[in-house]
């Protein structure tokens, strides 16, 4: 290819962030400054460096995690390193919503403003903050904020996130192989969730971010922490997630040990037998993926975990990942071994710091006591597992954009067929499970499919005007009655939302809904990513609807007319019709339907085809505008 | 004239389209075996040198048993299949993506647009004067050609062709994400400062006149574009040993534009800057 770069230099500070993460350059061709003799006579880099662009995504995540932006010259320095054109990796780089590629100050603070949150004061804190920090997107002070998509905290909304640029905290982290120049500003990269946020405390964050209050334990996002009769989250609060020796203590590593026991086929048969579904929404069975997978003759196989929960309303993977680490670390390896893939890419959301720094942590002490690595618990058994960080793009959460996203590319769906088990990651036969689906399989090895089936459970992020909002986990067949009275049904129930943005409406009067896939769709609607957002009298609907179709326009990747369109008009007739209810808002519902329909029959994935759910529901069984 | 070659054998499979039996070549899409079957689906992104993208919907078609419609260019036919292609769901699909399609894009110089947009009844109006649109100014930074993206329906095909499809030269990809997403060089730069080559093979492919040469976007503003006077003569490019087709467009005893025939087996329609840009001298009558 013709790789063609422009004038720009990186500055000392973005050199050392990329060289941090690839190490220093081997010669001119790779963006070394001088040239040597046996630079001029052969080439290097090349194909080699080619081969890494999967370093692509956590290279930009260097460079923003340092300076708070990526300038041309930090990104050329990037491309040159990793041989990729400066086009391509500008189309990465603009993708996402967590980078930059205009200046900006080093403390960026995202201020939610979905669902959650606009029922619990978001609105609010965006108004304080602009009394103190100036309009949304104007730097004042060393400081931006911007409104942000569900930060996956909304158990305590409303959440804000402050994210300050700077040296790696603590050198291990980004594991750099040069000494770092200071960075001008002086400052530490960190990181601060401020949940519930009021103006002043997200302003006392943004101002030190690494000195702000330490964020409350996991626990406190399980009200029924301590429980009798709880399986997927027993160990959340319990247990120790900075300990290996505490997960054992309390059961871990025995699913895994029950694997090497039954073999590779025999754990597929195990997991076929239990029943066990997608937890994900689309309800495929997990054991059928895996057979597939395991059976493809292409090699490397893979496994990835979907741990990109960005569905407006969901933050049970988070809580998982931060309360019980080493189970998902353990559920990824069993994954492994039962698949034939000896590497696993963890893909968790970039918005979800404390999550990211309990695995790396878990996953490198797993490492060095045998858990992971080229002979786990001593089976001659090789897997390993590498984190990736998503940078704020909810369609990664689909998985072949996921994919597309590890690899380097931008985060847009491929179109199916070929399906990941043949052709995934890489191109390679590829498990794709969510965090919720995997953590499964430990009951399921622990105490045989028999078991697990006769007390299989679900997990449910129950939020907005509940007084005891949090993750619940229920038996199937629970009602959502049963559950909202756990958490504390508001007074003046208005409606709830059951699946997410890309769900849909029930109303009070359907509380006997009984929570299973079956039941749910039984009665026209679905559970998704299983999301329980309850809104009393004083939610105005026609606002929340345009929330969604915000949420939708702003995350369609624009790969397909349907969507990238489509939620366009959608988020434009239902601000014209605000107000209004009968035949003054018609001619847009009928509009509305109509550009749905195509929506769901036309859009390549699932984001386009279910971006009219919600608000077609609020109209049918809601009879919003009436 | 131009020799295709015929490949090796491939095994045949059958599946029904709209209710009629047929037999079509393992691996063909859903559209090569309508077009065989001599039906006419609506495309844009699809183009007969690249695997199309199918990311604009005009050509989806109803699979019996699928969720969703499927786009007839990059969905391969299985045997045992039941294809529809002109039931209600598809229809309403395709009306609906045009509508969505012209009220955000200019589509004046796309060819077959109108011709779609009345037969499947479009109404590209009703989402009201303020429905949000491109709205670019066209982008002139360089004599060759000009870039007025405001036409652009961001098919990727012109990206496939700088890129891996087939010229390698990475100069433009998508950049953006959503209604924001365009066509982009690195850094937003113009054309003069990227890795552009000027082979023009983007301005080949682009379905709408999005890319188009500068003699032509020049004639069009001045209204002297006159497509029903010219003449096509398809030679040999006379530069290198090569030998590309070149097809000359001549209007008023002038060359207007440069293409290539897209079936000839060492070019499929790809040329290099001397070949699509260099006719000038052609022309210098001193
Ligand atoms: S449906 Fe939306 S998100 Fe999915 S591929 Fe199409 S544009 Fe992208
Ligand atoms: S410029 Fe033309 S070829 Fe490129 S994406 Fe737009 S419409 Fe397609
Ligand atoms: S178009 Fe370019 S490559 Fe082809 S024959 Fe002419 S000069 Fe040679
Ligand atoms: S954190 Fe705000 S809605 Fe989820
Ligand atoms: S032509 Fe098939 S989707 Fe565009």
């Amino acid at each position: 290819m013709d790789l063609h770069f422009g004038d720009s230099k990186p500055t000392d500070d973005e050199r050392a962030a990329v060289d941090a993460l690839l190490g220093p350059p081997a010669s001119a061709w790779e963006g070394a400054d001088d040239r040597t003799d046996a630079d001029l006579r052969w080439a290097r880099g090349g194909r080699e460096a080619r081969e890494r662009r999967d370093q692509l995504l956590p290279g930009l995540h260097a460079i923003n995690d340092r300076v708070g932006w990526i300038s041309e010259g930090a990104l050329d320095y990037l491309c040159r390193r990793l041989t990729v054109p400066p086009a391509e990796a500008y189309g990465v780089a603009t993708f996402y919503a967590m980078f930059a590629v205009k200046p900006r100050p080093a403390k960026v603070v995202h201020v939610c403003t979905d669902l959650a949150c606009a029922t619990r004061g978001a609105r609010a804190v965006c108004a304080g903050l602009e009394e103190r920090l100036g309009a949304a997107g104007s730097a004042s002070g060393g400081v931006v904020w911007q409104e942000s998509p569900c930060l996956g905290l909304c158990e305590r909304a409303p959440a804000a996130l402050v994210i300050q640029a700077g040296q790696p905290a603590s050198p291990g982290r980004l594991r750099p192989r040069t000494p770092a120049p200071q960075s001008p500003a002086g400052l530490e990269f960190a990181t601060a969730v401020v949940a519930p946020a009021t103006p002043e405390a997200v302003v006392l964050a943004a101002s030190a971010p690494e000195a702000a209050t330490a964020e409350p334990p996991a626990t406190m996002a399980v009200p029924q922490a301590g429980q009798q009769g709880l399986t997927l989250l027993k160990r959340v609060g319990v247990v120790d997630p900075a300990s290996l020796d505490d997960y054992r203590a309390y059961g871990g590593y025995t699913a895994l040990r029950h694997a090497f026991d039954l073999g590779p086929a025999g754990t597929i048969r195990e997991v076929t037998d239990s029943g066990l579904v997608g937890r994900g929404g689309a309800a495929f069975p997990t054991g059928r993926k895996w057979q597939a997978t395991a059976s493809q003759p292409a090699h490397p196989h893979y496994v990835v975990c979907n741990a990109d929960e960005s569905e407006p309303g969901t933050f049970k993977d988070r809580v998982v990942m931060e309360g019980d680490p080493y189970a998902l670390i353990e559920a990824m390896t069993i994954a492994g071994y039962a698949t034939g893939a000896h590497l696993g890419y963890l893909y968790i959301r970039g918005e979800y710091p404390r999550a990211v720094r309990r695995l790396e942590h878990a996953i490198s002490e797993a490492r060095a006591r045998g858990f992971l690595g080229d002979d786990v618990l001593g089976q001659g058994y090789a897997f390993d597992i590498e984190i990736r960080r998503g940078a704020g793009a909810y369609i990664c959460g689909e998985e072949t954009a996921l994919f597309n996203s590890i690899e380097g590319y931008r985060g847009e769906p491929r179109s199916k067929p070929p399906f990941p088990v043949e052709k995934g990651l890489f191109g390679k036969p590829t498990a794709a499970n969510n965090v919720e689906t995997l953590v499964n399989v430990l009951p399921i090895l622990t105490h045989g499919a028999e078991a697990f089936r006769a007390s299989e459970t679900k997990l449910f992020c129950v939020s907005g005007n509940v007084t005891r909002p949090g993750i619940y986990e229920l038996p199937f067949g629970a009602t959502l009655g049963e559950l909202l009275d756990l958490a504390g049904r508001p007074e003046t129930l208005k409606a709830v939302l059951l699946g997410g943005a890309a769900g849909g409406f029930v109303r009070p009067d359907e509380m006997d809904i009984p929570l299973t896939f079956e039941g749910t769709r039984a009665a026209g609607t679905t559970l998704g990513s299983g999301v329980v957002l309850a809104f009393d009298g004083t939610v105005p609907l026609p606002r929340l609807l345009l929330r969604i179709a915000e949420f939708f326009r702003d995350e369609s990747c624009g790969q397909c007319v349907p969507c990238r369109v489509g939620t366009v008009r959608q988020e434009e007739a239902l601000h014209r019709i605000l107000d209004r209810t009968g035949a003054e808002a018609a001619t847009d519902i009928a509009l509305l339907r109509e550009v749905g329909q195509a929506m769901k029959d036309a859009s390549i994935c699932g984001l386009g085809q279910t971006a009219w759910n919600a608000v077609e529901s609020a109209i049918d069984r809601l009879g919003a505008y009436k | 004239m131009t020799v295709t070659p015929l490949g090796i054998p491939r095994r045949l499979i059958e599946f029904t389209l709209d209710g009629q039996e047929i037999r079509v070549p393992e691996g063909s899409t859903l559209l090569e075996a309508c077009r065989g079957a001599g039906k006419d689906i609506p495309t844009l992104c699809e183009g007969d040198t690249l695997t199309p993208k199918n990311a604009c919907r005009v050509c989806v078609v109803e699979v019996e048993g699928a969720r969703t419609l499927a786009p007839a260019c990059s969905r391969r036919a299985e045997a045992g299949m039941e294809v529809r292609t002109d039931t209600e769901r598809a229809r309403h699909s395709r009306k609906v993506v045009l509508e969505l399609l012209a009220s955000s894009t200019d589509l004046s110089t796309t060819p077959r647009a109108a011709e779609w947009i009345k037969e499947y009844e479009a109404k590209p109006d009703r989402f009201g004067a303020d429905a949000a649109r491109l709205n670019e100014e066209p982008k002139i930074d360089n004599d060759l050609y000009v870039r007025d993206y405001d036409k652009c329906i961001q098919c990727y095909k012109c990206v496939d062709a700088c890129g891996e499809q087939w010229q390698n030269t990475f100069a433009i990809s998508v950049a953006g994400r959503g209604f924001d997403a365009r066509i982009s060089t690195e850094h937003d730069a113009p054309l003069t400062d990227s890795a552009c080559v000027y082979c023009g093979n983007c301005i080949e492919v682009c379905p709408t006149g999005a890319l188009s040469f500068k003699s032509e976007f020049d004639m069009r503003e001045a209204g002297t574009w006159n497509e029903d006077e010219q003449t096509e003569t398809t030679t040999v490019c006379a530069y290198c040993g090569v030998g590309c087709n070149l097809t000359l467009h001549v209007q008023e005893n002038e060359i207007v534009k440069v293409t290539s025939p897209h079936d000839n087996p060492v070019t499929h329609g790809n040329l290099c800057i001397k070949g699509r840009f260099g006719y000038q001298h052609v022309q210098n009558r001193g």
